[in-house]
């Protein structure tokens, strides 16, 4: 055991967890990590090397460990977690992983969210710089977020230090309570600032119950991302230590100076008795004496020639041997390292620790484009001036994050003062010592060594970005934390370069990993996209409906009912029961979806006459015309049918898909060209319920629902509506078909709908009413060769293509999309048109979307020259046999002709015919 | 003839899942009112126009609502939509009745009645409910007493009303095709607040 | 999430607006009077200039009004 008494302010030792890694089972306490639990028990392997297979151990203290990688299995499978940042629970089970992790393959049952949070002041860090920041900025009265990204506040106070006077950990628990205390400050730990965007946007991960372990409540999300927007972001990270390069630096056994403290103070753990020390800074200074006043026996290699007094003082008392000029140039070992090498030495050892300064974390800087400057007293990169106004607005760093080391001048940039100057002994910028770079490792996760960055630069790299690329430095769970620097200055060495002219490479989002999961959130499931449903949606369940996703809607495709020969009916066989039930009898569809548009004012008919093809400004009132509108460049974009209801009030329907885009659409011109008419639009799509009822007896339907209004041809002709009043409730009918048969369609506000459409169907009963869905509309209404916007269309078709030049005027001197009509390719005889295949073999129903050839035996070798594709293609219970329509290059001139329509292996034959194929002299429409 | 077609809302049939919700969060359906989009005759500039006519000030009986407010009359509320756009609700005008007295010469009034479905979201943790899933700043002090805001909740377009300055009252009006969502989107996000 | 300023309900963020690209792209007066070089000219080209841009957007998601707004397209800030 590598427990030591006195020390480990994090662990609770009264409170013993029980965890299996890699098979055996060990204990450790409450408050530790995975990792710390592991070196407790001795366990200084973790795994191996994704390429190499070299063992390999714990590095870092935290997120920035590049090495040691687990797969935990329980109490959730999860891949590639660093075992420095799994908060040990009872019955954690977690195993070493060489590098690539495999996904859970149960689903994950556990909950996640977002929330969003509006602040003055986001401070990233609960360290003493941003502790600092939050106090001063909740005392102004601002609102303020502070997040953590580790299980307790205090940043890298290790509970040694003191702060005004008393004990560092005392400071930081009653600044906690006074941050709590104020209902405007959101103080949130185990929360990890993970991307910074435009405007103060902060997307931070807080995980709310895995150190729960089992006692995780469910209806908790066990991860929450926080959208942080924040007039001021206060990046107070601090910053990660950095390694010294030596040839076999990878070996378990081999950290940082910083982790081996951290350890000791935080858990309790003395991670080796004999210990080696390997800087060019001043910090390893302090952990080589409390790791010696531990019990351990430590050396202490300095390759600057000068000490600092004060670090050399604390050493001596603690009897470090402290060697200056010396350097480590590699390790010996094989599970485990055994010696650290000195020149021709080679000093006994069961921990190194390596310590070549501090990197600023930045990277919240450095994702919103904010400048990053070369500081040589540092050896490393902290946050610049900002290079103008469109980076770094309100964006400011503290402390470490900003390359201010010592504790006062943390304090002091914290509290938004300037940091006095401390003495320090500068710390030598030393990338590596000399050894074999292909065993010195820069990137451990990666097995990527210096050997390959002089394989990259030799390949004739320049740029710190492609030799980030080319090695893959910098590019594992990682993000090259560690690493990254030292890639950047071993670059600029074998360029021969200054570091300062070379930089170093981007930080992006996000700062650590993010599971997918907590990205999605609650948007999974029936969430996932919201389903639209009228209000006739239980009556349409009930009654056994196959629903169809119409854009975001849910409509009823068809209702299958029980064959009489048991089962129940495949969509083909009640299509066609549908469609005969609709051409024979009476049919009912839930028509609600279309949207619906009412356009109001004196110049109501003008702007619609802009809008449609055809002229809107003629309807008189109480009638009905269709109309297609274009966009500019001539194609169709929508069509439907338009009601006048006074001379400045009409009622625009439009596609179930075109409702919210056409009426943008209209707003657009209305708004940005034609301000100077006075209309106004408006929504009314989920005001009206709309019913067709379709058939040669929906005239008895109608009668027997409205008797106060007379349904005769005569009194109520094709193409007129008009307002009644059925049991005192509006209602509105109108003749229009859009299946060929005679037909009302019956509109009332939504609050009735589901009462009338029940009347509706109980006076239908009689005569066989039977409610159809969106196949059989399609069914019907492609047998009278209506097409439909977006199916038989694709932004390239024309009013003229689809056969429609009849519903284009001539008169109006422009609408929009008239000018385009006489563009040269317009005007193209080979477009394609709309037109009709019958398949020669009646039974074969073709696919939608098949290809188009001239008619042959056998293809010819690709290219094969194409003539179109098919856009619908169905079963016609009036036809006795199968039919589709086809765009068909110049098809209209074809019409009679024979084709081929590749299908699989097959060319099935067919013919072209005109598209209306049911009662093309529209004798059944009036009934 | 006695009115025997009766009314039907979206949310018909969810009181039994809104009743299982917490005292902190709690979800009702509010009843048909009657509701109607005013717009003001355009200036032809673009600009706001300075207040509602006042045929919509009368029925409101109240002054109009600023830019992202709502007003509440004795006979009428008026929620501000956009800058020459209200929306006026009455529990007690009939929508024909209501439409016709607020339109004004040369604008529009469109009984909307049906259009949209009203939520009452209340409780202590009623904000915090909203914040997982609206981007605005709900915070009393930004969206007090009075506030209205046009914005999106979950993935479906609402109006959004304070009825008080602490976060515990809300009306949310959605399009009444999205009122399942909502009302399944709310329950959801209420789960973490059950005891 | 970039936020954006409505003229009418302040800032709010990107995902409720609607862009309609350049402004000040006038309708012509007379479309008949145009060669067909000309009126594809309007109907498909637009500047694209890599710096300030006048674009027309559109708050679809709240008051549905379209404004007018300067933004550098080089780094995505509007003018203010």
């Amino acid at each position: 055991m590598s427990r030591v008494d006195g020390y480990g302010t994090r662990i609770d030792r009264s409170r013993t967890l029980r965890f299996t890694f890699d098979g055996r089972e060990y204990t450790g306490h409450a408050g530790d990590t995975l990792a710390s639990a592991l070196l407790a028990n001795g366990v200084h392997r973790v795994s191996t090397s994704v390429d190499l297979g070299r063992p390999r151990g714990i590095v870092a203290a935290w997120s920035e460990d590049p090495s040691g990688l687990v797969q935990v299995e329980e109490p959730f499978p999860e891949p590639m977690l660093p075992a420095t940042t799994i908060e040990l629970t009872d019955g954690l089970v977690a195993r070493g992983l060489p590098g690539r992790g495999r996904l859970a393959e149960v689903p994950d049952t556990a909950r996640y969210d977002r929330k969003h949070t509006h602040c003055d002041v986001l401070v990233v860090g609960a360290g003493p710089a941003g502790l600092l920041a939050a106090r001063t900025a909740a005392r102004r009265g601002e609102r303020v977020v502070l997040v953590d990204d580790r299980p307790a506040a205090g940043g890298s106070l290790l509970g040694t230090e003191r702060i005004c006077g008393r004990a560092a950990l005392e400071f930081v628990a009653d600044t906690l309570v006074e941050l709590h205390a104020n209902p405007d400050v959101v103080h949130l730990q185990r929360t990890t600032a993970f991307g910074h965007y435009d405007d103060g946007f902060v997307l931070a991960l807080e995980r709310r119950t895995d150190h729960l372990g089992a006692d995780a409540p469910r209806n908790v999300s066990r991860q929450r991302v926080h959208r942080i927007r924040a007039a001021r972001v206060v990046v107070a990270t601090g910053a990660h230590e950095r390694p010294i390069v030596v040839e076999d630096n990878d070996r378990p056994g081999i950290m940082l100076a910083g982790a081996a403290r951290d350890l000791l103070h935080r858990h309790g753990v003395l991670a080796g008795r004999e210990i080696v020390v390997f800087t060019s800074d001043d910090a390893a200074y302090d952990a080589a004496a409390d790791l010696a006043k531990a019990g351990a026996r430590v050396t202490l290699l300095d390759a600057r020639d000068g000490v600092p007094a004060a670090g050399a003082r604390r050493c001596a008392e603690q009897g470090v041997t402290v060697r200056t000029g010396a350097v480590v140039t590699g390790t010996r070992g094989t599970e485990h390292v055994t010696h650290a090498v000195v020149g021709g030495e080679e000093l006994p050892c069961d921990l190194l620790l390596l310590s070549g300064g501090w990197n600023p974390v930045a990277h919240l800087v450095s994702h919103i484009r904010g400048t990053l400057a070369y500081d040589p007293a540092l050896g490393a990169f902290r946050p610049g001036e900002p290079a103008d106004d469109t980076a770094g607005d309100g964006v400011t760093a503290v402390g470490a994050a900003n390359g201010t080391l010592d504790l006062a001048g943390c304090l002091a940039e914290g509290a938004g003062e300037r940091a006095q100057p401390v003495e320090r002994t500068p710390t030598k910028v030393l990338w590596r010592t000399d050894g074999d770079p292909t065993r010195q490792f820069v990137d451990l996760q990666r097995d990527a060594t210096v050997a390959d960055i002089a394989r990259a630069v030799g390949a004739g790299m320049r740029s710190v970005e492609h030799v980030k690329r080319y090695t893959t430095i910098g590019t594992a769970h990682d993000q090259g934390k560690t690493s990254g620097v030292i890639a950047s200055g071993i670059t600029a060495e074998l360029l021969g370069v200054p570091i300062e002219s070379l930089g170093t490479t981007t930080f992006r989002p996000p700062y650590t990993p993010v599971a997918f999961a907590a990205l999605a959130g609650r948007e999974r499931g029936r969430l996932f996209d919201p389903a639209r449903t009228t209000v006739l949606h239980p009556w349409h369940e009930d009654a056994g409906a196959v629903f169809e996703d119409v854009g975001q809607w849910k409509r009823p495709r068809y209702y299958p009912r029980p064959r009489e020969t048991g089962g129940i009916e495949d969509m083909d066989a009640a299509v066609l029961r549908e469609c005969a039930a609709v051409r024979g009898g009476v049919g009912i569809l839930d028509g609600s979806t279309l949207g619906k548009i009412d356009v109001q004012g004196p110049d109501a008919g003008a702007f619609l006459d802009m809008i449609y093809t055809n002229v809107m400004s003629g309807l008189k009132p109480g009638k009905v015309r269709y109309g297609v509108m274009c966009g500019l460049d001539g194609m169709v974009i929508d069509d439907g049918t338009v009601l006048r209801i006074d001379p400045e009030r009409f009622c625009v329907y439009t596609t179930t898909g075109g409702a919210a885009p056409i009426l943008d659409h209209m707003e657009e011109w209305l708004q940005t060209e034609w301000p100077h008419l006075r209309v106004h639009l408006t929504s009314v799509t989920e005001q009206w319920a709309t019913f067709p009822v379709v058939g040669p007896r929906s005239r008895d339907v109608i009668g027997a629902f409205a008797p106060d209004v007379d349904v005769s041809v005569e009194a109520f002709p094709f193409m007129s509506w008009l307002d009644t009043h059925v049991d005192g409730i509006p209602v509105r009918l109108a003749r229009i078909s859009f299946s060929g048969e005679l037909a009302w369609e019956v509109s009332v506000d939504g609050w009735h709908a589901r009462a009338v459409w029940e009347r509706l169907v109980a006076l239908g009963g009689q005569y066989g009413i039977t409610p159809y869905g969106t196949e059989t509309m399609h069914v019907l209404r492609a047998e009278k060769g209506y097409p439909i916007i977006g199916q038989d269309t694709d932004g390239t078709v024309t009013p003229q293509d689809l056969g429609m030049a009849w519903a284009v005027s001539r008169k109006k001197p422009d609408f929009l999309g008239k000018r385009s009509f006489s563009r040269s390719s317009n005007l193209d005889p080979l477009r394609k048109q709309l037109v009709g295949l019958l398949p020669l073999d009646p039974d074969l129903k073709l696919p939608e979307g098949a290809q188009v050839v001239e008619l042959t035996d056998a293809l010819p070798p690709p290219p094969v020259p194409m003539l179109g594709h098919v856009t619908s293609s169905y079963r016609s219970a009036a036809l006795g046999r199968t039919f589709a329509l086809a765009l068909v290059k110049g098809g209209h001139a074809r019409i009679g002709e024979r084709l081929t329509v590749p299908v699989g292996g097959a060319l099935v034959p067919v013919e072209v015919t005109g598209s209306v194929l049911v009662d093309p002299e529209g004798t059944r429409r009036d009934g | 003839m006695a009115e025997s077609l009766f009314r039907t809302g979206p949310l018909d049939g969810w009181a039994g899942r809104f009743a299982e919700l917490p005292d902190s969060v709690t979800i009702m359906a509010e009843p048909f009112h009657a509701m109607v989009d005013v717009r003001l005759a355009p200036d032809g500039t673009g600009r706001p126009a300075p207040g509602l006519p006042g045929s919509v000030a009368a029925a409101v009986g109240t002054t109009p609502p600023e830019p992202g407010t709502w007003t509440d009359g004795e006979q009428a509320a008026a929620i501000w939509l956009g800058p020459d756009e209200w929306l006026v609700t009455s529990p007690f005008t009939p929508p024909a009745e209501l439409e016709a007295a607020v339109r004004g010469p040369g604008g529009a009034a469109v009984d909307v009645s049906a259009q949209r479905t009203t939520i009452r979201l209340r409780g202590a943790h009623a904000r915090d409910v909203l914040e997982t899933g609206c981007a605005i700043d709900l915070h009393p002090r930004s969206f007090p007493a009075g506030a209205a805001a046009v914005t999106t909740l979950g993935q479906a377009g609402v109006v959004l009303l304070a009825l008080d300055g602490a976060g515990t009252d809300y009306r949310i009006l959605v399009r009444s095709s999205f009122a399942g969502y909502l009302a399944e989107w709310l329950i959801d996000a209420a789960t973490e607040f059950r005891t | 999430m970039q936020l954006i300023d409505c003229p009418w309900c302040g800032p709010r963020e990107e995902v409720e607006f609607h862009y309609g690209g350049e402004a000040g792209v006038a309708y012509p007066a007379d479309p008949a009077a145009l060669s067909d070089e000309e009126w594809a000219r309007f109907v498909f080209h637009r500047a694209n200039p890599k710096g300030p841009l006048a674009e027309r957007w559109s708050h679809s998601a709240g008051c549905r009004r379209w404004f007018t707004a300067v933004r550098d397209t080089a780094t995505h800030r509007f003018r203010r």
